[in-house]
């Protein structure tokens, strides 16, 4: 967030603020123990808003649910912030102090009244006022999102309609302020910080940057290597399907399941000339593999460190010896790198992370000493008498402000690719539920008494207008692929909303339905909303 | 650039006598804090520093002159000038009784080593109220893969129900039922945990100091005979599944994970862990033999 990708507050500041909105994400089942720090917040007093398409069980533990239609995030936004403005809630010592471009937003939420957000987001216009006027006069207020925000062909643009929100009112780079989006994996924060993005080096440094690249060209022996951003995920497939990426390498990733439009990305996968996956298990993915690296499990047979929501980074510590064969990441990237003429020798974990923090400013001060000491240390952490950092961009309320000035964006609403027609009239949506991870790879191996299988749910109306019944095993199909399902009947859903996970592949590939519509900036697919039609399989008698 | 780090409001000291030493602490401290701070070991069944004190175990209790009865040092907060007794006759009397009413009722075998010696110390003798004294004894509960009750160890502390509820988890699976010596834990009318509200976080095994609530894990390789505690290490680490980080301490014993616990005084978690994190650990030891 302008400049630093990490959520800007601390988890315990949820107990402490007086407003959290819950925007897109389902903590209580996705972030159970964020939710913890969240549910003390509620009883010490703070008011919770839920804003998502479904009645979740985050949602039942909010004063205000916004049912939003899917996609129409920034509809509302623009509208609370319009509504934000002309009640003169707006914080306009702090905008004109340590923000840019408020006039164009301005002029770009007008085009936002109640009555418009009502048509587009399905959330009456009551309730958006309500929603607005209180944020704009809360005191302390957080916005926490996941990937009901991110999962879109337009994420970027939706996160930029939230963090608008919160630089109109002065809402971040206080205590009990701040724009957080809750990761889905234990390290997707700390693979952004290391630079396994783009176009950045580690410490969020601009791969880009003359001075920067120089700087570790030198710390690495003068090597050479490419100053040009990369590819994202969904370009290499784009790539790939172009012919013109033709090996990949892939380290404990998933995409033979895990992609949108689960048949083009197997196609492009098996078309490769050479994929090499290293991971701790024979993956649907490692099937397709020219060569397979076994490799340690990094949370309990290896040593190093992951970076949480809160930017706190943490130790993982060797718990278990691995199976035979399997090494660790970094001595098989060391002995590939022999393998290609460099002799990288076979340092520990502490020694590459104390590689990183010398090329690394934010990460400067995290001896492993340190991180074992205090129980991690959240970046920035410059040296090493900092104590981290427990919420950023509080320059921004230094007079003058220090640093750049944050910039306010106008973002215009653009609903989902999938359009809903007549032959697709349902909204498919797609989650996670508590006892299960991502594609089921992991959380498949122990017996969970609440796992019940995939299920198409959807709301009572729906199964009454459709004359199916709960169990009852339907066709589901989107314009690029069809699956059988059973179907549950959800009351929490709203009519025209079905949802689906992605946690039993193997019983229901819910990613052949889903569309690889993919956000150009930010790469992320559109795995919230695609547009689907349910028949029945049996032939109805009359 | 250090950024500012909420403190809260700056907080007085009071003063307090313990067994006719002095001390400072700071306001809203608790009886116990103080005790603990002068190195007095106070016993305790139903206290954890994650959790709001019920009071219902009365083992922590000590004498406070000018009050008529014990109070338990657990909740009760100090005030100014108090003068209070951690080891006269009264309360060693009383904490040996709670003591000898539960040993006599409650299979506490499995207790920590602390536990029996508080048990020592006060001379409890539970077989003094003879052999046909009423007992908690009743079989195991095993209805599902991840964790047994075995309420013939249950002291009622009340610690799973509060970290059920709203100290922790907040799904208020189980409550106290019933009254006198037929109180126990359970369930919405007693159903087993597949038919409850428990969503396995597991929590309430995280705060039980009696062994009743217990990894399956634990149970199947006690009733084997193959749990050592003296084989087994413990790593902290990170779970592996959401971004939230919450820090796990993995018991291992002949290289598989035996239990996970979280620790109490970590910011991420205050010992507090979810299904996956707790449980979901088993796709590391699928291992072919």
């Amino acid at each position: 967030m302008f400049g630093a990708g990490g959520g800007t507050s601390s988890y315990r500041e949820a107990e402490d603020t007086d407003m959290i909105i819950l925007w897109g994400s389902n903590a209580r089942e996705t972030h159970p123990i964020f939710f913890h720090h969240l549910l003390r917040g509620v009883r010490n007093g703070a008011r919770l808003i839920a804003v998502d398409p479904r009645r979740t069980s985050s949602a039942e533990w909010a004063d205000v649910w916004l049912g939003i239609d899917v996609g129409s995030d920034i509809a509302l936004a623009n509208a609370m912030a319009r509504e934000i403005i002309h009640s003169g809630l707006a914080d306009e010592e702090f905008i004109k102090r340590a923000t840019t471009g408020y006039e164009e937003f301005a002029r770009c939420v007008e085009a936002y009244p109640l009555e418009r957000a009502e048509a587009e987001t399905g959330v009456p216009a009551a309730a958006i006022k309500e929603v607005a006027l209180e944020y704009g006069r809360a005191k302390r207020g957080m916005i926490c999102w996941t990937l009901g925000i991110t999962e879109h062909h337009n994420a970027v643009d939706n996160v930029l309609a939230l963090i608008n929100l919160a630089l109109l009112t002065g809402k971040v780079g206080r205590y009990g302020c701040g724009l957080n989006p809750l990761r889905g994996q234990n390290n997707v924060q700390g693979g952004g910080d290391m630079g396994a993005i783009p176009a950045r080096l580690p410490g969020f440094q601009d791969l880009e940057n003359d001075e920067i690249h120089a700087k570790f060209a030198n710390a690495w022996g003068g090597a050479e290597f490419p100053n040009k951003k990369g590819r994202h995920l969904s370009e290499m497939f784009e790539a790939m399907d172009r012919g013109e990426l033709g090996s990949v390498y892939i380290v404990g990733e998933n995409p033979a399941r895990s992609e949108a439009d689960q048949t083009r990305a197997v196609r492009l996968l098996s078309g490769l000339d050479h994929l090499v996956v290293q991971d701790i298990f024979l993956t649907q993915t490692a099937e397709l593999a020219h060569v397979v690296l076994p490799a340690a499990a990094g949370w309990a047979e290896s040593e190093g460190t992951v970076t949480n929501s809160e930017r706190r980074v943490q130790r993982v510590r060797r718990a278990l010896e691995p199976p035979a064969g399997a090494r660790d990441d970094i001595d098989i990237i060391c002995d590939l790198a022999q393998r290609l003429g460099f002799d990288w020798g076979q340092p520990t974990a502490e020694q590459v992370w104390d590689e990183c923090r010398a090329l690394s400013p934010m990460h400067a001060g995290m001896a492993y000493r340190r991180l074992e000491e205090l129980g991690g240390l959240q970046w920035p952490c410059p040296d090493e008498s900092h104590p981290g950092t427990q919420f950023l961009h509080a320059r921004l309320w230094k007079d003058p402000v220090e640093g750049p000035r944050a910039p306010l964006h106008a973002v215009e609403h653009d609903p989902p690719v999938d359009r809903l027609t007549e032959e697709f009239p349902i909204r498919l949506t797609t989650g996670r539920r508590l006892d299960s991870f991502n594609t089921g790879v992991q959380t498949g191996q122990y017996t969970s008494p609440l796992r019940k299988g995939e299920a198409l749910l959807i709301a009572p109306e729906d199964g009454k207008r459709l004359g199916v019944e709960d169990g009852e095993r339907v066709k589901a199909s989107s314009r690029r692929g069809s699956v059988e399902v059973d179907v549950g009947i959800e009351p929490s859903l709203r009519p025209g909303l079905a949802f689906m996970t992605l946690h039993f592949p193997d019983e229901v590939s819910t990613n052949v339905l889903t569309i690889d519509a993919t956000d150009p900036k930010s790469g992320t697919a559109e795995f919230k909303a695609s547009a689907i039609r349910i028949d029945k399989l049996s032939p109805v008698t009359s | 650039m250090a950024e500012t780090v909420f403190m809260g409001l700056p907080k007085r000291l009071v003063g307090v006598t313990i067994d006719g030493r002095d001390i400072e602490v700071v306001e809203g401290s608790t009886i116990l804090d103080a005790c603990r701070r002068l190195q007095v070991d106070t016993p305790t069944l139903c206290q954890l520093d994650n959790l709001t004190p019920v009071n219902v175990c009365r083992v922590c209790v000590v004498e406070l002159e000018g009050s008529r009865v014990l109070v338990p040092a657990c909740s009760r907060k100090v005030e100014a000038g108090m003068k209070i007794a951690t080891d006269s006759e009264r309360v060693r009397h009383s904490r040996r009784l709670v003591l000898e009413l539960l040993a006599s009722s409650v299979d506490m075998s499995l207790c920590s080593p602390q536990v029996h010696g508080w048990l020592a110390r006060y001379g409890a003798t539970p077989s003094r109220f003879g052999t046909d004294a009423a007992t908690v004894a009743q079989p195991v509960k095993i209805d599902n893969d991840l964790y047994v009750r075995d309420y013939s160890r249950c002291i009622l502390c009340y610690k799973c129900v509060e970290a059920c509820g709203v100290d922790a988890q907040n799904t208020f699976a189980i409550g106290v039922a019933g009254r006198g010596f037929d109180a126990h834990i359970s369930t919405e009318f007693d159903v087993g945990l597949p038919e409850s509200a428990c969503v396995y976080c597991g929590n309430c095994i995280g705060v039980c100091p009696t062994g009743a609530l217990m990894f399956k894990s634990e149970h199947d390789m006690r009733t084997a005979g193959t749990w050592n505690e003296s084989r087994q290490s413990v790593t902290e680490t990170v779970c592996p599944y959401c971004g939230v980080g919450c820090v796990l301490e993995l018991h291992v014993q002949d290289n598989s994970i035996v239990k996970v616990t979280s620790p109490m005084d970590h910011s991420v978690t205050a010992g507090h862990l979810c299904v996956k994190g707790r449980f979901g650990f088993q796709f590391v030891q699928r291992r072919r033999s």
